[in-house]
């Protein structure tokens, strides 16, 4: 499998703006307004029931395994303190490459996730590894401030190395019914990033309603979003199971009507191994296996990697070590 | 759809059941042997025989009324309604205690999945318990003035698809208000109802308060007709509800029958459109099919046709056939031959009439009684998959381009048990389940059941309530 986010994955081309299908919805503020509000509802206990179901599969033995290898290389490790030192972003950086010191047979994770300052950084300590560098950007996590700024930091950030860029989309004027600015503005950043794949946060934890989860969905992908995220991890709630399935049925309809592949990322909240593995098991039935890989799928994440690593090695041993045999972040 | 991701087995271990060869009646207390040729219960995944069943014969069923009649004078009725429900709540709480037999054995005998067994039957016959455990000592509430007394000996018949949940909603109210049992299970479904005797002997229930007596229709009929019996309620086919209804007619017997259906599910083209799948889904395929409020008829709006067949479609896609015991299994084994060759024969004039079946890819256990989740589309209400009832994982997918139609359409059947609305619009839901004529109706949801809600239906799909204060009120009259 490869770990690399390739932007030729899907044959997509470099382009700006909604796909030609949906270019006339964002021609006003109204039409785009009466597109979004004309897709499906989502029923808010329908959803979270299904969500909940797709949590009792049974995931065993060499099923397991696999999942556990899968989720780590899925994992854009993360560090967004305002305490983050070069040297924690290095020493984030070598436990990227290797997460499991003892196991060369231990998957690295597909990127690493910094502030855009510490974006050089980052590049420089994965330079060789294949493994991305991602920064936030926009005025993450708020997003409040003008869009010049915001142009600015996803600027700084590409500059600096880095080759994904995790913006924050504007809640305040999403919330406020003024969907065409903040698609004008997801456009723009889009234009901004030049070669770096955009992931798009809706920070669903503000959205509140799956209504409206699905809208920023559709309003990301129309924009040119590569990836849309659920959260800054920085607002609680952050990622749920029944907001994930919402934003992998929207990634999945916006395929059948465009052709175009959109990834997915949940971040914040995934702390344990059972949590990832339901992820990938509404994965599999929902949208199926085409978003199984890292090119497709991320968790946001950073104790994640810690409990995936001591369940991967209570798997090869068949016993549990404990927090002493996995690395500090 | 091939995946990458392939679930390894996960079985639940059937080592905590523990079957013994054979089992006799469970009568005033004690489980004695009947006096008919035994039959035997298999496993209807691996067709493996799992025990040897005793048959209640006319006497037997006799001596079970007696001994029902005898608690009923002396002991069951006499008692301090709290103490009664002290009972029923030990009853409960063992049925929890003991959660994972019962799956287990339900699982085994009926062949749905171990996590429907699990999730849904399990936890609802222990929930109806509880229920019914704390309307003991409240009847005066019920709504049949102050201090309603029991009929007395409450003869009950209960089918094969729900066994132990069916056995819940007629002994937990029939305790609760005062009147003793006597029960047959269904010939292919046994086994819980016997453990269930089990729990009863422990719980220290008095002897003949509940009495399980076995066998095939003759004991059943035996059981209706018995001139002591005072109540009788009968869940299964419109068929036999009908012999029942004959049976009782002229006598003083007070009857509820639960019996068929062929609902409708109703989806708008304003439907949260992946929620409506999963209820469709949830509604046809739901226990193999095996529902008497199934939703067999899907009625879709003309509009969203085939975006909703096509979601359909890949859904069922991901259904996963097989053992039940598996807790990745969604779809089990189909209960009996019987039941397979019926679905069978009614899927065949369903083609022979020109509605297009489609059913997904994928192998089938070689052991076994099994049957792919199907949908027929291009169905006409002419055709008999739109009007018979299948009792199969089997969905019939008409159209309508109106809300009149679909009400229409939705009422055009000699069934009325439960329907199913899908709209965004609360209005058009409240204005349509108003004029659909089912005892049930469910919006934005489909097959949720509950002991507070009553159940039951218009037409040929019965009379009389199960569940909640007026399924109660069927186990008492006015003093």
């Amino acid at each position: 499998m490869t770990h690399v986010l390739d932007p030729t994955a899907a044959g997509r081309p470099v382009t700006t703006g909604a796909p030609d299908a949906f270019a006339d919805v964002t021609r006003s503020d109204s039409a785009f307004r009466a597109f979004l509000h004309g897709l499906p509802g989502v029923d808010q206990v329908g959803a979270e029931a299904r969500a909940a179901q797709l949590g009792t599969r049974s995931i065993k033995t060499t099923a397991k395994a696999w999942a556990i290898d899968t989720a780590i290389s899925m994992v854009d490790l993360t560090t967004l303190e305002g305490a983050d030192t070069p040297g924690k972003v290095r020493s984030l950086a070598a436990k990227a490459r290797r997460p499991d010191p003892t196991d060369a047979g231990c998957p690295a994770v597909a990127a690493v996730c910094v502030y855009g300052d510490l974006a050089g950084v980052a590049r420089d300590a994965l330079a060789g590894t294949g493994i991305h560098t991602a920064a936030v950007a926009t005025a993450f996590p708020s997003g409040r401030a003008s869009r010049a700024v915001k142009l600015a930091d996803v600027r700084d950030a590409v500059e600096a190395g880095a080759d994904e860029i995790d913006m924050v989309i504007d809640r305040g004027a999403f919330l406020a019914g003024r969907y065409l600015d903040v698609f004008e503005e997801v456009v723009a950043v889009k234009e901004a990033c030049g070669p770096a794949h955009l992931k798009v946060i809706l920070e669903t934890g503000e959205l509140r309603t799956y209504d409206a989860v699905r809208r920023a969905s559709w309003l990301a992908m129309l924009a040119g979003g590569d990836f849309i995220k659920t959260s800054t991890g920085k607002v609680s709630p952050a990622a749920t199971l029944p907001v994930c399935l919402v934003m992998l049925e929207a990634v999945r309809d916006f395929r059948d009507a465009t052709g175009v592949q959109i990834g997915v990322k949940p971040a914040g909240g995934i702390k344990t191994t059972k949590d990832a593995v339901k992820h990938l098991v509404m994965i599999n039935e929902v949208v199926g296996a085409d978003w199984l890989s890292p090119d497709w799928f991320r968790f946001g994440a950073s104790s994640l990697l810690n409990d995936l690593l001591l369940q991967r090695q209570k798997l090869r041993t068949g016993h549990y070590s404990g927090p002493d045999h996995v690395s500090v972040d | 759809m091939t995946s990458v991701f392939e679930y390894a087995p996960a079985p639940e271990s059937r080592s905590i059941v523990d079957i013994a060869p054979s089992y006799g009646l469970f009568v005033d207390g004690e489980f004695t042997a009947g006096q008919g040729t035994p039959l035997t219960t298999v496993n209807p995944a691996t067709e493996e025989v799992l025990s040897e069943i005793a048959v209640g014969t006319d006497a037997d069923v006799d001596r079970a009324v007696r001994a029902a009649r005898k608690a009923f004078t002396r002991v069951w009725g006499p008692m301090r309604p709290a103490d009664r429900g002290k009972y029923l709540f030990r009853i409960a709480r063992l049925l929890q205690e003991r959660a994972r037999e019962f799956a287990v054995l339900e699982t085994l005998d009926n062949g749905k999945p171990i996590t429907e067994s699990r999730d849904v039957d399990v936890p609802l016959a222990a929930a109806h318990f509880f229920y019914h455990a704390g309307w003991a000592d409240k009847l005066d509430h019920v709504g049949l003035g102050a201090a309603p007394r029991p009929h007395g000996v409450a003869g009950q018949v209960i089918p094969w698809n729900f066994p132990l949940m069916m056995l819940a909603w007629k002994v937990a109210p029939a305790l609760a208000a005062g009147n003793t049992v006597v029960l047959k299970p269904a010939e292919t479904t046994p086994l819980t109802a016997l453990l269930f005797a089990e729990i009863c002997q422990h719980a220290d229930l008095p002897p003949g308060v509940v009495n399980i007596v076995t066998g095939a229709g003759d004991t059943g009929r035996a059981v209706v007709e018995h001139p002591d019996v005072d109540k009788v309620a009968f869940t299964g086919s419109t068929e036999v509800g009908k012999q029942i209804a004959r049976a009782v007619a002229g006598t003083q017997k007070v009857l509820t029958l639960e019996l068929g259906g062929k609902a409708a599910n109703i989806v708008f083209d304003d439907a949260p459109v992946d929620q409506a799948v999963e209820g469709i889904v949830r509604g046809i395929f739901f226990n193999q099919g095996h529902v008497c409020c199934a939703g067999s008829r899907l009625l879709v709006q003309e509009s969203v046709h085939d975006e909703v067949i096509a979601s359909l479609q890949r859904r069922m896609g991901t259904l996963r056939v097989g053992d039940p015991l598996d807790k990745n299994t969604d779809i089990g084994a189909i209960n009996s031959r019987e039941q397979l060759a019926r679905i069978r024969e009614l899927v065949g004039i369903g083609e022979a009439e020109g509605a297009h079946l489609w059913q997904p890819a994928g192998e089938l256990p070689e052991r076994g009684n099994w049957f792919k989740p199907t949908v027929f589309t291009d169905v006409s209400p002419a055709h008999r998959i739109a009007r018979d009832e299948v009792f199969g994982p089997v969905l019939s997918v008409l159209t309508f381009r109106t809300p009149d139609e679909a009400v229409a359409k939705a009422n055009n059947s000699t069934y009325g048990l439960s329907a199913g609305i899908w709209s965004e619009k609360g209005s058009r839901i409240l204005s349509i389940a108003n004029q659909l004529r089912a005892g049930v109706v469910w919006a934005n949801t489909f097959n949720q059941f509950d002991p507070t809600s009553p159940f039951g239906g218009y037409k040929q799909s019965g009379h009389g309530r199960e569940g909640g204060r007026l399924g109660l009120r069927a186990y008492l009259k006015e003093s």
